[in-house]
């Protein structure tokens, strides 16, 4: 891990995905957002055109600068492999990224992930999506293909091609979900990406206004490592030592921007170290001293050694995110809730936003809406008894009505 | 002394600073004369006015605060040698003394040589648009600080909600501010009283530093850091045992690689029974532990002390920021330390060889930026505590010190300037004319404890105050966002070298 010290001074330094996604050498790239998220807890699958609607009554929360999409339960055919969705600069760059994949994976499947001429959107790179599996006995992996090093092989060839393949760059790489983002207002990029033709039955959008003019469609939100995505708005002031804490622990920040750090932040705590997801909100956005000080006894040891452990992982200054995995959606602020956020529920819908309006736009009929404290994990899980189902229609909006859950 | 001689060569030196007495303000009170712990002024009867020998004062301005009148100041009379950039006067002069003594020129304080001083060549962030500055007055603004090893990972058993192995001890500081080690002997038993009670308030330490700890201060021992030096002065049992944490001294950043220095003079029955020495001997402990040759005797020391103390308490090793402080403080951190306190070359003394203190170890800021570096790149870091001591003289620079990555700082000079010090460097003296450092109980008696603990804590709540102010500016609310986030600092005229140990780009990039 040749970083911390190594600042890019001068451009000789820097990768070509840095070079990229932060085209002036900020040691950090700011931005602020529209946020959605939107989660069939029975696990019914809904068309993405939902999120795209809600996402663009928020149009003037983004600048056109970026926009994107994460989906869950997309690929039910290719369930059980991992997709990768890449973008590429070049040709050249597909036939070297694909050359390494079959090099460390069995490539069951690779395509152009489909798109609509004449979308509002500038400069679009070539993007493919590809299943693969990890195949045993392949690059030291040995035969002990158990998850969790498996997960971290995957997550280490994604730095590889992120840092080591210049003008390639990884989107996503979990498996039954997928990442589609670019740069253009979120609507836009929807449209681009057709994302009304995919269901799933969990979806985050991001609209972005980032304050520099960087053209890379990488550098558009969700931020993804495994089926981990992240969208983000707000500027994380701890940025400086979240990253060295994760780069002690082999996540290698090529982006410069906070979203990142939420994302392997999360890989870690909830992954790695098997936080389960309220404790891991509460090492990004943990109690105040005060507050554990007057905890009873049986939670204070715990909410105490966290901080103690943890402290590197806060993260402080204005943000809300919503992280969501496989089964998983989290919605959190800042400790003192200085960035938006909106919870709602419908049925077995629940609805994350920064905005009321856009969760009403396309669900008028709540259950109940309210405004999360600061640093409360909003979390949305599948039932776990409830199967993943198919959608009603592929264009239309299938659930999201109370009689109907129920 | 030359051989053969018997008497005292007659001094060449001249005279440092002039005292300045305005006739018709003074009123012969002789506060001034009765004050000067250094017998530089005295009553001329014959001519009825204070009159000074000026060869004595070493300018600590005692007479000055003192006057009821304000009308005696201290000037510097600087003699108007042919100038020459080589031979400066401080130059001239140090031979000239050695030339009369023979002997090491011992000094008191820290380093005051031009040597870069990167915390004013570093600046901080704040917040504007993007990202609000939070104000510490409306909104919760935290700076607790854990001090000691902490596991990479929790083992938390779910069902109970408890940690199936719980943490090793972690000592709470509710400022990231210490008082760093200055032993009873070189400072009045007053002035300890003083830090241990400013520390108690505060919530933070005080520290012993090697001179053993007085049976007067032992209710204060949940905030006392006791020291286990080279000299082992009055450590036993019952010293671990009133500390809440144990300091090994390796080496103090005045004087890297040599031992304490307490002049004998200083060495009165209080302090010799301390420290468990006689009387009126000097207290000269070892330039080395000579139980530790390497590595693995530190380690052997370490496991000594927490055997000792039933693993109850971090136990620190306190080094000199030199060379290899980076590759130095990996190994204590693998030999079971659980906090480093480096120490800088501006690091203070109450005696040490002149030649040394300005000559010996490096920069503070150099060695605490590259001891976090080397420790993240072995991704140990969170085993240990960092401590940054040696030159910190306001809430700026501890801020810095932690962006840079230390887990908090120990002050010394500047709380001994809360009780009264005015940097003059007499220390060795033992003639200390505010009583701070000195054992002559006719001085000492001048340090009353209350009030030099509410100086003291005074001064922390202001940097407290500030360090909030600071944070909040830089849209962050809690000290642990700060620590080693070197995003938050910019070099001002620092080479690509120094930014690069430094780990910070220059201000405008």
């Amino acid at each position: 891990m040749e970083t911390d010290h190594a600042y890019p001074v001068g451009g000789g330094r820097r990768s070509p995905v840095e070079r990229l996604s932060n085209p002036y050498g900020d040691d950090k790239v700011i931005a602020a957002c529209s946020l959605f998220g939107a989660m069939d807890t029975s696990g019914r699958r809904f068309s993405g055109s939902l999120v795209a609607t809600a996402i663009a009554n928020m149009h003037d929360r983004g600048n056109g600068l970026g926009g994107g999409f994460a989906g869950y339960g997309l690929y039910p055919n290719f369930k059980d492999s991992y997709c990768f969705h890449i973008m590429f600069l070049s040709k050249e760059t597909r036939h070297e990224v694909e050359d390494f994949l079959r090099r460390h994976f069995r490539v069951h499947h690779g395509e152009e992930i489909p798109t609509r001429r004449g979308a509002r959107v500038s400069n679009p790179p070539i993007i493919w999506r590809y299943f693969v599996d990890v195949a045993p006995a392949q690059d030291g992996l040995g035969s002990a293909t158990e998850p969790i090093v498996e997960a971290d092989y995957i997550v280490e060839r994604v730095m590889q091609i992120n840092t080591g393949i210049s003008d390639a760059f990884v989107f996503s790489s979990g498996k039954d979900m997928g990442v589609f983002k670019g740069v253009g207002f979120p609507e836009d990029v929807a449209d681009y990406f057709r994302i009304e033709d995919y269901a799933g039955y969990a979806w985050t959008a991001h609209g972005r206004f980032p304050t520099n003019t960087t053209g890379w469609w990488g550098g558009a939100h969700p931020f993804s490592v495994l089926d981990w995505t992240v969208v983000h708005n707000g500027e994380i002031s701890s940025y400086g030592i979240n990253r060295r804490y994760l780069e002690m622990h082999g996540y290698i920040c090529t982006m410069q921007t906070d979203t990142e750090v939420v994302a392997y932040a999360a890989d870690l705590l909830m992954r790695r170290h098997q936080l389960p997801v309220e404790l891991a909100a509460k090492v990004m956005a943990p109690p105040f001293w005060e507050v554990i000080d007057r905890m009873p006894e049986d939670q204070r040891e715990v909410a105490l050694a966290l901080r103690q452990v943890y402290g590197s992982l806060l993260l402080n200054g204005p943000f809300t995110v919503i992280i969501c995995r496989s089964g998983e959606m989290i919605g959190l602020t800042d400790r003192i809730r200085l960035r938006p956020l909106t919870a709602a529920t419908s049925g077995d819908v629940l609805f994350l936003s920064s905005e009321e309006a856009a969760i009403r736009l396309v669900c008028p009929d709540l259950d109940r809406t309210w405004i999360p404290m600061g640093g409360e994990p909003i979390i949305g899980r599948l039932k776990t008894s409830a199967p993943v189902v198919s959608p009603a229609s592929r264009n239309g909006i299938p659930v999201l009505t109370g009689e109907e859950q129920r | 002394m030359i051989t053969g001689q018997s008497t005292r060569l007659r001094s060449y030196l001249p005279p440092r600073f002039l005292a300045r007495i305005m006739d018709d303000r003074c009123i012969r009170c002789q506060v001034c004369v009765r004050q000067c712990g250094w017998e530089a002024l005295y009553y001329d009867e014959r001519n009825d006015c204070i009159n000074s020998t000026e060869a004595n004062c070493t300018g600590c301005h005692r007479c000055v605060a003192l006057c009821p009148t304000h009308a005696i100041w201290i000037e510097e009379r600087p003699l108007q040698y042919r100038p020459n950039f080589n031979w400066r006067p401080e130059a001239i002069e140090d031979a000239m003394q050695q030339a009369e003594s023979g002997g090491i020129i011992l000094t008191g304080m820290g380093d005051d040589k031009g040597q870069t001083i990167y915390w004013d060549k570093l600046v901080l962030n704040a917040s504007q648009v993007t990202n609000p500055s939070i104000d510490p007055l409306r909104e919760p603004m935290e700076v607790r600080t854990y001090l000691g090893r902490r596991p990479d990972t929790l083992d938390i058993d779910y069902g109970s909600m408890k940690l199936r192995s719980p943490l090793g001890p972690l000592r709470t500081l509710e400022v990231p501010i210490m008082f760093s080690a200055i032993s009873y002997g070189a400072l009045a038993l007053q002035v300890q009283e003083g830090l241990a009670r400013a520390a108690t308030e505060m919530g933070t330490f005080w520290n012993t530093g090697e001179g053993g700890l007085h049976r007067s201060l032992y209710p204060y021992r949940d905030h006392t850091i006791v020291q286990v030096a080279s000299g082992r002065f009055g450590v036993s049992r019952e010293y671990l045992d009133n500390s809440g944490i144990v300091e090994i001294k390796i080496g103090q950043g005045a004087k890297p690689g040599i031992g304490g220095h307490l002049p004998g003079n200083k060495v009165t029955a209080e302090v010799a029974a301390t420290r468990m020495i006689p009387m009126g001997t000097d207290a000269l402990s070892p330039a080395p532990q000579h139980d530790i040759y390497s590595i693995e005797d530190l380690r052997m020391l370490i496991y000594a002390l927490k055997e000792a103390t039933n693993y109850t308490k971090p136990v620190s090793v306190k080094i000199a920021g030199v060379h290899h402080a980076a590759a130095i403080a990996s190994g204590i951190a693998r030999a079971g330390a659980d906090i480093i306190a480096v120490d800088g070359l501006r690091g203070s003394t109450g005696a040490a060889p002149k030649i040394i203190r300005d000559n010996v170890g490096i920069p503070i800021e150099l060695a605490l930026a590259s001891i976090d570096h080397r420790l993240r790149q072995e991704g140990i870091r969170n085993q240990v505590s960092l401590v940054c001591a040696g030159g910190i003289r306001n809430a700026g620079d501890v801020v810095k010190a932690i962006a840079l990555g230390a887990d908090a700082v120990y002050i010394a000079t500047a709380a001994l300037i809360a009780v009264g010090c005015h940097v003059c460097q007499g220390c060795p003296s033992g003639r200390c004319s505010w009583g701070i450092t000195t054992t002559d109980p006719h001085l000492a008696k001048r340090q009353n404890p209350d009030l030099a603990a509410r100086r003291l804590a005074n001064l922390l709540k202001g940097w407290e105050h500030e360090i909030k102010e600071m944070l909040g500016g830089m849209g962050i609310n809690s000290l642990e966002s700060l620590r080693g986030n070197r995003d938050h600092l910019r070099g001002v005229g620092l080479s690509d070298t120094e930014l690069q140990i430094l780990g910070v780009r220059h201000a405008g990039m």
